[in-house]
């Protein structure tokens, strides 16, 4: 049982977000988010997940979820020819951290650093 | 000019001339109805003086909630014509919170319904990115590239395959930093202006002409 002064964390590999399709991920990403818990994604989510994940959590807004925060690496645009041909993570974010929006602030973000602040409700 | 060039000129602009649609995106307040209220204004049909403006504009987030279409605008650059229908849509988020809106004077009641409209606007913002053949991304110049939301869903105009221009806006304003937001995406063409004091909107349209015509 997570008190409320306590924040949960947690890291989420590729391997358990890959065996699940697009709307249960992004059902998934949503539910977690919306009980409090901050989530480190090990690969991000494509970008129709993501416009997914956005047009979901807008349907979600109401008086108590304001909606989240994500932030992610730029995806690698320098993938080699090979990795094309074999459709290797081509669309895929990096690192991704997405909380709730009243616990999780960006404070600084570049190419190499994602800087935030977690705060408990 | 001579007959032949104007020949030329005329046969030139006739086979470049296009039709698109393209979509107007950008985070709230980035002055994305500020700049298609320009664009209006500068292209409008001259016979049509009393075109109204696309939307209002304010200093309040999510002022436009809901898509604003203009058809037909006929933009001239370097010989190039192209046919737009621009599209200004609401600002993308991923959050909205009311309260917001109360710290901007605005009534709890008012303040609910204008966070419930925005997030509507959200909604149809992304859906209208199937239905389009370009995109211009408007960012603020005086914001962190990098923490602005269109970072996040750059990567699905991507995926689409839609042509991006990037846009700094407000680079009238003493602290913006348009360099910063061109290094951020530097696999895209870039301009900075500034919409409401009408900066560098030549250049603008030539960038227009080039990526979507």
């Amino acid at each position: 049982m997570i008190q409320m002064s306590d924040i949960q964390l947690d890291l989420i590999s590729d391997a358990k977000l890959s065996k699940m399709g697009s709307t249960e991920k992004v059902r998934y990403i949503i539910d977690e988010v919306r009980k409090g818990k901050i989530m480190v994604l090990e690969k991000g989510l494509d970008p129709m997940e993501e416009a997914k994940l956005i047009e979901m959590t807008m349907s979600e807004i109401h008086d108590d979820f304001y909606g989240l925060e994500i932030e992610s690496y730029p995806r690698d645009d320098n993938v080699s020819f090979f990795g094309k041909l074999l459709k290797k993570d081509t669309g895929r974010q990096k690192l991704t951290v997405i909380g709730p929006a009243n616990q999780l602030k960006t404070l600084r973000k570049d190419n190499s650093l994602i800087s935030t602040l977690v705060s408990t409700k | 000019m001579g007959v032949i060039s104007q020949f030329k000129s005329f046969f030139g602009r006739l086979f470049k001339k296009k039709n698109a649609c393209i979509g107007i995106y950008g985070p709230p307040n980035a002055g994305k109805t500020t700049l298609a209220n320009r664009i209006v204004k500068d292209w409008k049909d001259d016979a049509d003086d009393n075109s109204e403006p696309i939307g209002s504009v304010s200093h309040i987030a999510h002022e436009t909630r809901k898509a604003q279409r203009h058809h037909k605008l006929e933009i001239e650059s370097k010989g190039s014509k192209i046919c737009l229908d621009i599209v200004d849509t609401p600002g993308l988020a991923t959050k909205i919170d009311f309260h917001d809106f109360m710290k901007e004077g605005m009534g709890e009641k008012e303040s609910k319904q204008r966070s419930k409209e925005a997030t509507e606007g959200v909604i149809e913002s992304v859906k209208w990115l199937d239905d389009l053949d370009g995109v211009i991304l408007v960012m603020d110049a005086t914001e962190n590239p990098y923490t602005q939301v269109n970072v996040t869903v750059i990567g699905n105009m991507e995926a689409r395959k839609l042509p991006l221009l990037i846009v700094a806006n407000k680079i009238d304003l003493p602290n913006s930093d348009p360099e910063a937001i061109k290094e951020a995406f530097p696999q895209h063409p870039f301009i900075g202006i500034s919409a409401l004091e009408g900066t560098n909107m030549e250049t603008f349209y030539e960038s227009i002409a080039k990526q979507f015509g």
